[in-house]
């Protein structure tokens, strides 16, 4: 998927939590205050009578926004509904709202507000994603309680009268339940992650959103143009007339796609001539997971192991980081899982693991470099991996290897980790596949020595790509060198599948490229065994392999390999190939 | 005081769906149950309390109850967890 990016148009970044593009105005979703008078009163039974009433119409609202919730938007978010209504009748919560209305002889409206926010507090200093959210659940019942208290019935939702896209701070179950789901476009908000609820809700609708955007979103108002891009979690306000072709191109391709994807993206990829590759998904982390298996992607190709270390102050144990291969590999049963051991350095950093500073990073001590100078990282890692295998089709792969020397130093890690886990009487993956990444043009003129010591190659273009033209793909100005697409990086690949092929060896391919559909028929041609990409892209890639012959893709990737340069490269395929302009 | 060990071997530990399901079980019966985790202690008929607990898959916890009904809410309270809070 090619974006071009103009400058001049005001864009705001958050995280993708939905895929697909939206185009529309803006529509500013702002709660309406509630202002509670803290008093005090005499009539503490009184009182009580109200917060018992205020309960009861409660309950009704929650059960016909179950009703609701269920009927649009399915039983996970339906079920939300039921937790919240849990929370309304809670012993401890009520008990000491009655109480503090007894002895204190406040208003229920207080004691209820102070009450709640206490308990939202406690769930919020918990750390883990999902009790903070459940934080939200308790204000929502708590606002609800108190609108009925205070006989509030107006709701923002009511403004909504046109096709929109929703900003908001953030967006509780209450809020989204009350908006016309026929009106709304897509949502972004200044708070959450992937998975709050608003990307929950945002996925089962099957409409684009990006969470987290901070507060640049408030400069948005109601009527802004907007466009929504969930595969980038970008948020471009005003776009301009080419921009907006281009994502309206990308919107209806997609929208062909996902109808599509529903017949197709769950069958095989293969040629009309019957020959077979698989399609896999490029993940990072474990909720990613759903979206791949939505997607139709028959595995995972590459499991980016950074998410584990990122956003904390210490490495993760080895238990944390086997509960999370666990649950991965499990996921997807006998379908493959390519787990990447840790690739920190070159452009990525980790502060507790006290990177020394380098002149030339990317050429320096990363990935599995880094790994095999320290154990201390690299053991619990390969540890956590070969247990969390025992049961499902997890295999291992090391990213940076430039010699056959490099694999003999893994694989005796590897064994040493092995022989420990035996002795320790834990269930061990005693046959996970292991294979290395091509990235460094080393390894794949090695091809064929490299064959002999590993199950597979997953290429990788991204870096494959900057090395081979030298041309650091983190500089714009000579990024699109790196791009991978030239003849030089092409003829390399063939390299890499000829010599695996003549070893029994199999090859994947892991970069941008794999799902670039201008690239497809080239490395199918090439004779690719696996191409891995991001879940958005799989449909795609799946539909573009089933349209065309294996006979014509050859032939395509041989005259692709002798053309002079990218741009040549791009303009025949485009020609050649037809079928690559259909989305 | 009768009282049993179980150990949650949900996948999401007694958070979402099995808390739930755990809080309502506890709330059929007239007897005063209270569940530990490490050294934290929940009413266990209140969902409030129960998610404080941060009772992740594998932790073990400790149910307490005392009342008419105790012995029969341990009863179905056990049986909960050891049927995975019925998914399999």
């Amino acid at each position: 998927m090619i974006t071009l990016v103009n400058t001049d148009m005001k864009s705001i970044s958050g995280i993708p939590a939905s895929y697909g593009i939206a185009i529309g105005p803006a529509f500013v979703f702002t709660r309406a205050e509630i202002v509670i008078e803290s008093c005090n009163i005499q009539d503490p039974e009184e009182e009580w009578k109200r917060f018992v009433q205020a309960q009861e119409e409660t309950t009704k609202q929650l059960d016909v926004a179950y009703l609701k919730a269920q009927e649009e938007c399915g039983e996970e978010e339906a079920g939300i509904f039921g937790a919240q209504k849990l929370m309304l009748q809670d012993p401890e919560l009520i008990n000491t709202v009655k109480s503090r209305v007894n002895s204190e002889l406040i208003n229920v409206e207080t004691a209820l507000y102070e009450t709640a926010e206490s308990f939202a507090l406690q769930l919020e200093a918990i750390d883990d994603e999902y009790l903070s959210a459940r934080a939200l659940d308790i204000r929502d019942v708590s606002s609800r309680l108190l609108r009925n208290l205070l006989g509030l019935k107006d709701s923002p939702a009511d403004g909504l009268k046109i096709p929109s896209i929703i900003t908001a701070q953030d967006l509780t179950p209450s809020d989204t339940v009350l908006l016309n789901k026929d009106y709304v476009l897509g949502f972004c908000t200044e708070v959450g992650g992937s998975t709050s609820h608003t990307a929950i809700l945002a996925r089962g609708l099957g409409i684009p959103a990006v969470v987290g955007a901070g507060e640049p979103l408030r400069k948005i108002k109601t009527g802004d143009k907007l466009v929504v891009d969930g595969d980038a979690g970008e948020i471009i306000i005003d776009a301009d007339k080419k921009s907006l072709k281009q994502f309206r191109n990308r919107q209806e391709k997609f929208l062909i796609a996902q109808a599509d994807a529903e017949a197709i993206s769950h069958q095989p990829a293969i040629t009309t001539d019957g020959h077979q590759v698989e399609v896999v998904a490029n993940i990072g982390s474990v909720d990613d997971v759903q979206p791949a298996l939505l997607s139709g992607a028959e595995g995972v190709g590459l499991l980016r192991s950074e998410f584990l270390y990122l956003e904390r102050s210490s490495l993760p144990t080895e238990e944390e980081q086997y509960e999370s291969y666990k649950t991965i590999g499990d996921a997807f049963g006998d379908r493959p899982v390519i787990l990447r051991s840790l690739d920190v350095g070159g452009d990525k950093d980790i502060p507790y693991i006290d990177l020394p500073p380098e002149a030339n990073p990317f050429l320096g001590v990363r990935a599995i470099r880094l790994c095999l100078s320290r154990p201390d990282i690299f053991k619990p890692q390969l540890r956590a991996a070969l247990r969390a295998g025992y049961g499902n089709n997890l295999k291992l792969m090391f990213p940076m290897v430039a010699t056959v020397e490099d694999v003999v130093q893994v694989r005796e890690v590897l064994e040493e980790c092995k022989q420990e886990l035996r002795d320790e009487g834990h269930d061990v993956a005693e046959e996970m596949e292991i294979g290395i990444m091509i990235e460094i043009p080393s390894a794949a003129i090695l091809a064929d020595q490299l064959a002999e010591v590993v199950d597979f190659f997953s290429i990788g273009t991204n870096d494959l790509g900057q090395y081979t033209l030298a041309a650091d793909r983190t500089n714009a100005q000579v990024a699109p060198m790196a791009s991978g697409f030239q003849p030089a990086v092409f003829r390399l690949i063939k390299m890499v599948i000829d010599a695996a092929h003549a070893k029994g060896k199999w090859v994947g391919l892991c970069g941008e490229m794999a799902g670039e559909l201008l690239a497809i028929p080239i490395l199918l041609g090439l004779g690719l065994d696996e191409f891995s990409m991001n879940p958005p892209a799989v449909p795609f890639a799946k539909r573009l392999i089933r349209s065309i012959s294996m006979e014509h893709a050859r032939q395509v990737a041989e005259t692709a390999i002798n053309l002079k340069g990218d741009q040549e490269i791009r303009k025949y395929v485009q020609e050649a190939v037809p079928e690559v302009n259909r989305g | 005081m009768p009282e049993i060990k179980l150990t949650i071997t949900h996948e999401v530990g007694l958070h979402a769906r099995p808390a739930s399901a755990f809080v309502q079980t506890a709330a059929k019966f007239s007897s005063d149950i209270e569940v530990t985790h490490g050294e934290t202690i929940a009413n266990a008929k209140s969902i409030l309390a129960v998610l404080t607990l941060g009772a992740h898959k594998d932790a073990e916890i400790v149910v307490k109850a005392e009342g008419e009904d105790a012995d029969e809410a341990l009863k179905a309270l056990e049986e909960l967890v050891l049927d995975n809070f019925g998914e399999h």
